[in-house]
């Protein structure tokens, strides 16, 4: 089915593919949340009438306006990269997941731009209560937009509300609610955009740190920060919460991904969790580099049971219980998946090529036992697997989802703290006496960054090498085009984005030199 | 409500939603069109400020437009998304690339510190007027002239040229739709300039390009829609799907359709009405008229490519894997499922419609940007 595969080709799309979702999100999260704390301070102006609340709204929508720019530029290509490099799949899947990316730029995108155009030049020409509801419909059509993306994302992670169909050879939708209401894509997106809010408060307090630090505009400071601590310590612990849900979701739906990011080899019951640890380099498989041990670890008892089943005793599947199988407790070995797979898969080819000489009985009995409920669930479940022939390779990277998700939940511990301590010190009104603290608020704004990108890390290596859990490897996904005109795309936008990204960060590094301005003058200047 | 419709009428209603944004994604070109005439119309560097305000205003319509142009086409007819995207790697990439480079130009040009200086992003938006249309209307040329693909039993596309969609330039009747496109582009901002800036001279300037920008859209315009009603086109059996060549398609579709055909030939009026009267009266509503013509015009062009038994992209590398609205839509579900949605569609017009008023109520001019917080 996927003859004469060119790895270079799939390694190279999936660089892209990474290159262009990582700068990306290297943006989008200071959008969604800077977008809605701009809202916050808006209302505290035409609440208060206090002048000096525009002025700081100002302030913050000017670094809005210069990251939702680069945002934008990177955005595209992700939509369209779904066909350009991955073709295969656009077909595969595209009855389900165009669905969400048109509603995407029918219901947020258009709001998304019709409003910031009124909430950036809009101040002299509507009124106060217009111009504030057009910068929530920014704010709230920028999260919808995430919404839309990650409901297709979440579908990609649990695959629901479909049935695949013989004839066009692809996944057609039969419920729009479940695709819209899985719990994997509920959970991906509070989670996502939660952590998002958690990111631009930060940068807010980080930004607003420095002023202090330098003495200057304190009031400006001061309020930004008040503003920005207690949104980001509420979005914080909302974060722990739909990530604690969103991981019992992986749990339950992907347990590959979730023994990956838990570093846990061999399962067991009343499973521990490993808080802090460190991979060993030599190998506890040969056949496979990516199973490792550890040298050094912290481990909870029966946590890790608890957090991901509510229940201290339960079993937790290892990485070695999914690959060898568990009978005990009911784990299908990975050769079992495969021969299955291929099965359907040789089913498949029948029906087609039944079709081509024009069998029309022989095809009709096939495409009845392919639609079969039994079929549907014993077989075409693990249709994916059919491309697989090492079952090692359903391994992900265990180093680097174990590292990633460590770095983001330890990281998300600190942020609640630093919030707590932002506010804290704050409202006692001392918080300039804190010097240490504000040169930390400083660096902690390459920390949430850092987190951000931990977190996409996890799940998108974590899943590998599914493009859509079990359904399609990433293998054969890909579009059949040179892995050198793919090499050229790469390194192109590596040169682009990367240029783009050194403007942004002087252009908003000088912007904060600059600081709030008066009422009155350009921007730019 | 739409589960009661057939497959086919479903079908047809989402190739008519796609080739509105479609259609409306050319008339918002005015941007882009507007982007290539900094260097003729500006003669001081206020003037060019003017100039990048005005559109710096409006292009992420455009560009959002042109999202939602792709999501839609993703949505409703993804045989087309994988293929057209998948095979013609090249042009969509130089598409993409020339929109990338636009995004942040408008924010980044004044900024101090911008790292490449505001010449750099005014290449970048001249850039992106310049190749976005002339690709864009060259891409879709390809939809009355074939494209070099072919499709195996499990839909995957392979292209017949190692240039993967470049060589539709060498077809001279696309060539001429994407040139008809850049200059109609650059009458649309030409147009708007004179609708919405307060600076006679800039008027004055846009009204002598106008002329000039449209002369070469007429001989384009004209022949690729003279060539299109005399040259075969590919059309299917509904029965069997079967492709076939037929003499004198597009001349059919047109005599098939005549309700198609009066809101073309309304369109073309308005196209020409608002450049004549522009031209020979003066006045600024000149953007309207051929706004709504260009709107009515393109929309006519692409259900002439798509209905009446028309594959809307054939291959002339394996004619049977040729795409039309039936073989490479969406399921009948989906299609009713985003036709709930498709419901929106006025609502999002209407909050378009009246924040365009609120902000366009009065002209922009030098004076307000010396006001204006944000200027670009």
């Amino acid at each position: 089915m996927i003859e004469g595969l060119d790895l270079a080709l799939v390694n190279w799309s999936r660089a892209q593919f990474a290159l262009t979702a990582m700068y990306h999100w290297i943006f989008v999260p200071l959008t969604l949340g800077l977008g809605i704390i701009i809202a916050i301070m808006e209302t505290l102006y035409v609440k208060t009438g206090n002048p000096e609340w525009k002025r700081i709204t100002k302030f913050w929508m000017t670094m809005f306006g210069i990251n939702f720019a680069i945002g934008v530029a990177t955005g595209i290509i992700l939509e369209f990269e779904f066909g350009t490099n991955w073709s295969n799949y656009s077909w595969f899947v595209g009855d389900i997941f165009g669905a969400p990316l048109a509603i995407e730029g029918i219901l947020a995108f258009f709001m998304e731009s019709t409003f910031i155009a009124i909430m950036f030049f809009g101040w002299n020409k509507v009124s106060k209560k217009f111009h504030l509801t057009a910068t929530w419909l920014t704010a709230i059509g920028a999260n919808l937009s995430a919404l839309w993306i990650l409901v297709a994302n979440g579908w990609m992670q649990k695959p629901v509300g479909m049935v695949f169909n013989p004839e066009t050879a692809r996944m057609e939708m039969t419920s729009f609610w479940d695709v819209l209401f899985s719990p994997m894509a509920v959970h991906k997106f509070l989670h996502t955009t939660s952590s998002s809010f958690v990111l631009a408060a930060i940068f807010v307090i980080g930004v607003s740190a420095w002023f202090i630090l330098k003495g200057r505009d304190i009031v400006f400071a001061r309020k930004s920060i008040v503003v920005a601590a207690i949104f980001g310590f509420l979005a914080s612990i909302y974060t722990v919460a739909t990530g604690d849900s969103s991981a019992r979701s992986v749990a339950h739906d992907q347990p590959m991904k979730f023994a990956a990011f838990e570093g846990l080899y061999n399962g067991s019951e009343g499973a521990g969790l490993v808080a802090l640890g460190l991979i060993s380099s030599s190998e506890t498989d040969p056949s496979n580099e990516n199973l490792k041990d550890f040298t050094l670890k912290i481990e909870i008892p029966n946590i890790l049971s608890y957090m991901a089943f509510m229940d201290w005793d339960a079993f937790v599947p290892g990485i070695n219980d999914l690959i060898r199988g568990n009978e005990k407790y009911g784990i299908m070995s990975a050769t079992e998946k495969i021969s299955r797979g291929k099965l359907a898969i040789e089913k498949l080819k029948a029906f087609k090529e039944a079709k081509k000489a024009g069998m029309v009985a022989q095809a009709d009995s096939l495409k009845t036992e392919i639609m079969s409920p039994d079929f549907q669930k014993n077989y075409f479940s693990y249709f994916g697997y059919g491309y697989i022939s090492d079952p090692h390779t359903l391994v992900p990277s265990v180093p680097l989802s174990f590292y990633s998700f460590h770095i983001m939940v330890v990281l998300g511990m600190y942020f609640i703290l630093f919030f707590l301590m932002a506010l804290l010190y704050t409202l006692k009104g001392k918080i300039h006496k804190h010097r240490l603290f504000l040169k930390a608020a400083i660096w902690t704004i390459p920390l949430a960054y850092l987190a951000s990108q931990a977190g996409w890390v996890v799940a998108e290596v974590g899943r590998q090498p599914w493009v859509i859990q079990d359904l399609m490897p990433t293998m054969a996904a890909v579009t059949k085009i040179s892995a050198g005109a793919v090499q050229v795309t790469f390194w192109l936008f590596a040169i682009i984005f990367t240029t783009l990204l050194i403007a942004e960060i002087k252009i908003m590094m000088r912007q904060i030199k600059i600081g709030p301005k008066s009422e009155g003058g350009p921007s730019h200047v | 409500m739409f589960e009661s419709l057939s497959l086919i009428t479903l079908q047809q209603y989402w190739w008519l939603i796609v080739s509105l944004l479609g259609a409306l994604l050319v008339f918002l070109m005015f941007v882009q069109g507007g982007e290539t005439l900094f260097f003729s119309i500006a003669r001081t560097e206020d003037e060019k400020t003017l100039l990048v305000n005005t559109l710096g205003r409006k292009w992420e319509f455009t560009f959002t437009t042109l999202v939602t142009f792709g999501g839609a086409f993703f949505a409703s007819f993804p045989l087309f998304y994988s293929t057209s995207f998948g095979g013609a790697y090249w042009v969509w990439f130089a598409i993409l690339v020339s929109f990338v480079i636009q995004a942040v130009s408008f924010e980044f040009r004044k900024k101090p510190a911008n790292l490449l200086g505001a010449k750099t992003y005014e290449i970048f938006l001249f850039l992106n007027g310049l190749l976005g249309p002339l690709l864009i209307g060259t891409a879709v040329g390809t939809f009355f002239n074939g494209a070099m693909f072919s499709l195996d039993d499990m839909n995957r596309v392979t292209w017949g040229t190692p240039f993967r969609g470049l060589e539709a330039v060498l077809t001279f009747h696309n060539l001429a739709l994407g040139l008809a496109v850049l200059f109609l582009s650059r009458v649309l901002g030409l147009l708007y300039f004179m609708n919405s800036i307060e600076n006679t001279a800039i008027y004055e300037r846009s009204k002598i390009q106008l002329l000039y920008n449209t002369v070469p859209f007429l001989v384009f315009f004209l022949y690729f829609v003279i060539a299109l009603l005399f040259k075969d086109g590919f059309a299917y059996q509904p029965e069997t799907g079967a492709i076939t060549i037929e003499p004198y398609k597009y001349l059919h579709n047109l005599v098939a359709m005549p309700v198609n055909t009066f809101m073309l030939l309304i369109g073309v009026v308005g196209v020409l009405w608002g450049i004549v009267s522009t031209l020979l009266k003066g006045g600024t509503k000149g953007i309207w008229f051929v706004g709504g013509g260009t709107v009515l015009t393109v929309w006519a062009l692409l259900i002439l490519a798509a209905f009446n038994h028309t594959s809307f992209y054939p291959s002339v590398f394996d004619l049977q894997s040729s795409l039309t609205i039936e073989n490479a839509s969406s399921s009948r579900f989906t299609l009713v499922a985003m036709s709930y949605v498709s419901l929106f569609v006025p609502f999002v017009l209407g909050y378009i419609w009246y924040a365009w008023k609120a902000m366009n109520n009065k002209k922009i001019s030098t004076e307000e940007l010396e006001q204006e917080h944000h200027v670009y």
